[in-house]
């Protein structure tokens, strides 16, 4: 729960940001913007849901005899098997236990998912949504975080292998069997992104694949991409995962993980299972941490200062 | 041998008792003590991770309590956490001795000797029978908090001109151990003065002589 220790300095807080939330309004009314210019539906699925998608590491909250959703993926994944094209939601998720600069439990999620596209073809567009928001709230193409000038008229691509040899001087592959992988990306690698503009890191271990395709060439590699934004993680996207068998072997295995190590299990979902029965299309979607984009957008340091 | 069964006894309890030394990594805070590679650290900074639906990583800036240095250190979610055997005891100020100061705790009255190096600076602000916070860690003292302010009696310093009130032109003055600070001009030869130990700097004037 935020907020749990209540004061009145809070009170006080919530006037001093009040530029930063008036900023906040205007890019949640862009972002809005771009996708119903772009063809896209906005949904609102729900919040409480039976299940989330078990997924190691990341904890879902309970409420009642039911959870809140880590994220609206599920949900969003059986509109798409009902046929839908091309939609997008913006709305609160939860995590437990993270909390910190760039955490909170309780955040804003912005997801969007396009059938027949695959994760490749986000990056152009997810480029070119920063830049239209950045347009139109700010009236130009970049924005300024932590001293440094972020460009959005171009973007790099920059395959995770590469950049832990340039950056960390190591084998991604080693490392991801040493399981050090978490420790070198944010100790050596993310801090030497570059800044300047946005960097979309791609080719992750198939280990890494969670939710997504696999690569048909390189089938040691998954279909996901990571925007980062001054060096600091935004979104996730995948080329969507809707085999059905597949599917399930992997919340078996992702499921018994979880329960190794210690965490809270959840029962099946069944709209979801029903979904990948029907058959779910073939679909890119993409999670963004919107608090995080305006952090970015803001020049603020923390999610804390643009969040209520 | 009965010795000897006595440290193996010693030995054991401390063992047990070091499992209550843990802590989880997801406790680490801003300003909490932790014990690693045998020494004491402080958390300065402190900054929680989770790439890429990772796991979780907490940064750290640490500061050991010792010798100030700064380490940056990074810990994983399932690593745990020495805590640091920290005990701290009012002492007061008892006697100097060759190149040890004498302390002695304020209920029981046993006596501490302290390296004088362990002071620093902080030796010349030792007065007798001054209230101090000695901290331990694994029993041995690390760091000794004087009171804030301490009295002391100027003993060489230039005769300041008849009613000079400006407490903002300084001139230098020495105190009995040899200390040189600032004071301002009306402060004379023989006058106490109160001096603030976490700065070194003159304070106020307490008494004229």
């Amino acid at each position: 729960m935020r907020n749990v220790s209540a004061k009145h300095e809070d009170i006080l807080r919530f006037s001093a940001i009040r530029p930063r939330i008036e900023q906040r309004a205007e890019i949640v009314f862009a972002v809005r913007d771009f996708f119903r210019r772009s063809g896209f539906t906005e949904v609102t699925t729900p919040v409480r849901i039976s299940a989330p998608a078990p997924e190691l590491h990341i904890n879902a909250i309970q409420s009642g005899d039911a959870f809140l959703r880590t994220s609206p993926e599920l949900e969003m994944k059986c509109m798409l098997a009902a046929g839908y094209e091309k939609i997008f939601q913006i709305g609160p998720c939860f995590r437990k236990n993270e909390i910190g600069r760039l955490h909170s439990e309780e955040f804003t999620m912005l997801e969007w998912y396009e059938a027949g596209a695959d994760c490749h073809r986000l990056i152009p567009f997810t480029s070119e949504m920063l830049g239209f928001v950045s347009r139109e709230v700010f009236g130009k193409s970049e924005c300024i975080f932590n001293g440094i000038t972020i460009d959005f008229g171009r973007y790099e691509m920059l395959p995770l292998a590469s950049a832990f040899a340039k950056f960390a001087k190591k084998d991604l592959l080693e490392i991801v069997d040493d399981g050090k992988f978490e420790e070198i990306l944010v100790d050596m690698v993310e801090p030497a992104l570059p800044k300047d503009t946005p960097v979309f890191l791609k080719g992750y271990p198939a280990r890494f694949a969670a939710l997504s395709k696999l690569s048909k060439d390189n089938p040691g590699f998954a279909e996901r991409w990571e925007l980062y934004l001054g060096g600091v993680e935004i979104a996730n996207a995948y080329s969507e995962l809707v085999d059905k068998n597949e599917q399930m072997r992997r919340f078996e295995e992702a499921l018994l993980r979880k329960k190794d190590a210690g965490e809270t299990v959840y029962p099946e979902n069944r709209l979801f299972m029903e979904a990948l029965e029907h058959g779910i299309p073939e679909c890119a979607g993409c999670a963004l941490g919107l608090d995080r984009l305006v952090m970015v957008l803001t020049g603020s340091e923390s999610i804390g200062q643009i969040m209520p | 041998m009965i010795y000897f069964m006595h440290l193996c006894e010693n030995h054991l309890v401390n063992r047990i008792n070091r499992e209550n030394f843990l802590m989880d990594v997801s406790d680490l805070r801003k300003g909490i003590k932790i014990e690693l590679d045998g020494a004491p650290w402080t958390v300065t900074d402190f900054d929680f991770m989770k790439p890429g639906k990772g796991q979780a990583m907490y940064r750290c800036r640490l500061k050991n309590m010792i010798n100030g240095s700064t380490l940056d250190r990074t810990f994983r979610a399932v690593d745990k956490i020495e805590k640091p055997d920290l005990e701290e005891k009012e002492m007061f100020y008892s006697y100097s001795e060759g190149d040890f100061f004498v302390f002695s705790d304020s209920e029981t009255y046993e006596e501490m000797r302290i390296e004088k190096s362990k002071l620093g600076t902080q030796a010349y602000f030792l007065v007798e029978n001054a209230e101090c916070k000695i901290l331990f860690f694994n029993g041995n003292p690390i760091e000794v908090t004087l009171p804030v302010f301490i009295q002391k009696i100027i003993v060489d310093t230039e005769p300041g001109a008849r009613g000079d009130t400006a407490t903002n032109v300084m001139k230098p003055a020495k105190i009995d151990n040899g200390y040189e600070l600032a004071v301002p001009l009306f402060v004379n030869k023989g006058d106490v003065i109160k001096i603030d130990t976490r700065t070194g700097l003159y304070a106020e004037r307490v008494s004229k002589a």
